[in-house]
């Protein structure tokens, strides 16, 4: 049975430093580490329970796998619930976990201003005149591509070969509304310009249908089975195969569309009308066409457009709200994410120009091809690709998606609060609250455990192996009538 | 799928939410839609990098996850 669908997001940054030693790692743990100096005390990840080698078709790879997280760089937990750190030469930001797409996307826009704060802190540091730049994209143009990872949280007793199945066909048609666009093409064996410009970021670098990888041969579905919770109820899906969206309402549709997909799943509401032929040339042939006009091979030896698939998944999906509800996602956010999916695929069918305010696709597109038009420039012309590129700068006075018309849906005063604040609805809470009202006495955190120095021996480690205890209406008074840490863990027993 | 989907989506299920600001563009609309692009254009020339040549091949990055 479909379970609420806790989800985040996890964004690797590109990074620049301009007029000074381009070293990535250098630069990423400088830029966290001024944010985290300005702004808190330094609480330090711990790694106790991390498994990422563990794999969701029952095996382990721990023998042959160096460790995916380098233990020795920057690693930091943010009051509001975030996980900042360096991972693979990039700053990484791991939202709170969080219970809807309305959510997501808040604390998403958060993780943007803390970039955005980490920048300006930075710039006082450095006094040679370097600057570190942030982008929020997925790829450089080179073939070297970096990403915005979902999680999904579900039920351990569906099986997860059926996951895979059914989820296939949403990831590679859902990025006709949640591609963030790109100049080029870089799959491997193809030259950048026989591809002028095509939906997604990342399409270019799957290789593979399943598989645990997550930098080469990266697969359309993630296998690392790493629940970050009670491991004998729950599965963390960790979806690779997105874009980061600078377009708020993408990210939303993004996360939406895919809690539904899943929870879906879970109630096991789909036959095979869906499942693809060819997931893999498919998801790069999607890419390819902003036309939206060709089709791919269904299993069955049908032929079906993106787009038909995804009125398909949309129409299926409205039958699962009349027949089950969609309080698993969020009602109300359910019913806005059904109402602006039929919007976005009625508007990509008749004249994609019209949602250019919502898709990151074609609000670039609109400004590469106006350029080049208005300056007369070919396909291939740099100043089209910087465009691309800037498209996705952090940097408040020079990002054009800020300028593209992009309709938002966080209010600023929200994305700010949300920069220190933990949602109120999941275990981020708990986490959030402590951290920023016992930062001298929380010693270590991860996603399910926090670990306190009260003062005597040995250390308390608080387990929160469910993601939705923990939430205000659970801890808020226990944590508003503690002054200390040591108060507040006699109060919870532990 | 094709004849199929190609009837609902001239009767999507359901018709009781309206989403503001995803209407189609109309010929009035389309106008401005030029104009605002004219506008981001001029915006673009001034914030642009301005060597994008250089600015292009400059921006490598470690593949990452």
């Amino acid at each position: 049975m479909a379970i609420p669908k806790v989800c985040g997001i996890e964004t690797e940054y590109g990074i620049v430093v301009r007029g000074g030693d381009n070293n990535p790692v250098s630069a990423s743990s400088l830029l966290i580490n001024a944010y985290v100096n300005a702004t808190s005390r330094k609480i330090g990840w711990d790694f106790e329970d991390e498994t990422p080698a563990n794999d969701a078709r029952g095996f382990n790879l721990d023998d042959v796998f160096p460790p995916e997280i380098e233990t020795s760089l920057v690693n930091a937990v943010l009051p509001n619930g975030a996980r900042y750190y360096v991972d693979h030469a990039h700053p990484e930001i791991s939202t709170p976990e969080v219970t809807t797409a309305a959510e997501a996307v808040r604390w998403d826009r958060a993780a943007d201003e803390i970039v955005r704060a980490s920048m300006r802190y930075a710039a006082e540091i450095l006094d040679n005149g370097a600057e570190l730049v942030v982008y929020k994209n997925n790829s450089d143009g080179k073939g070297n591509s970096y990403g915005c990872h979902e999680n999904y949280l579900l039920d351990r007793a569906t099986p997860f070969g059926r996951i895979v199945s059914h989820i296939t066909p949403h990831f590679v048609t859902r990025q006709i509304f949640c591609g963030a666009g790109k100049v080029g093409c870089e799959q491997p064996n193809r030259q950048p310009n026989d591809v002028a410009y095509q939906l997604s970021q990342r399409a270019d670098f799957f290789e593979e249908e399943v598989g645990l990888e997550t930098t080469l041969k990266r697969p359309i579905v993630n296998t690392r089975d790493e629940p970050h919770c009670d491991p004998q109820k729950y599965r963390r899906l960790h979806v690779i195969v997105g874009d980061a969206n600078m377009s708020e309402v993408a990210t939303y549709l993004k996360v939406g569309t895919t809690s539904i997909v899943l929870a879906m799943i879970e109630d096991d509401q789909f036959g095979d009308e869906f499942l693809l032929g060819n997931p893999v040339p498919a998801i790069r042939q999607v890419s390819h066409d902003p036309s939206l006009q060709r089709s791919i091979l269904m299993r069955d030896g049908r032929r079906a457009t993106a787009l038909e698939i995804q009125w398909g998944l949309l129409e299926q999906a409205c039958k699962y709200q009349q027949t089950h509800g969609l309080a698993v996602v969020g009602d109300e956010v359910g019913a806005d994410v059904l109402a602006r999916w039929e919007q976005v695929l009625a508007g990509l069918e008749t004249e994609p120009e019209s949602v250019a305010h919502w898709v990151d696709w074609v609000a670039k597109r609109r400004l590469v091809t106006g350029y080049a038009e208005r300056h007369g420039l070919d396909a291939d012309s740099p100043k089209l690709k910087a465009i691309d590129l800037q498209y996705h700068d952090m940097r408040v006075d020079r990002c054009l998606a800020l300028r593209a018309g992009l309709d938002s849906l966080v209010d600023p005063a929200d994305a700010e609060a949300a920069m220190t604040q933990p949602p109120t609805t999941t275990r981020a809470y708990f986490r959030g609250r402590c951290l920023e009202k016992y930062p001298g006495e929380v010693v270590a955190a991860n996603w399910d455990s926090l670990v306190f120095d009260v003062g005597r021996d040995p250390l308390r480690r608080v387990p929160m192996m469910e993601p939705l205890r923990g939430t205000a209406e659970h801890v808020a008074n226990l944590i508003d009538e503690s002054d200390t840490a040591s108060e507040l863990l006699d109060r919870l027993g532990a | 799928m094709a004849e199929r989907t190609h009837k609902q989506k001239q009767s999507p299920e359901r018709t009781d939410e309206t989403v503001e600001g995803a209407a189609p563009v109309t010929s009035e609309s389309g106008e401005k839609l030029k104009a605002e692009l004219d506008d981001l254009l001029d915006e673009i020339d001034e914030v642009l990098e301005t060597n994008a040549e250089d600015f292009v091949k400059s921006y490598v990055q470690k593949g990452g996850q």
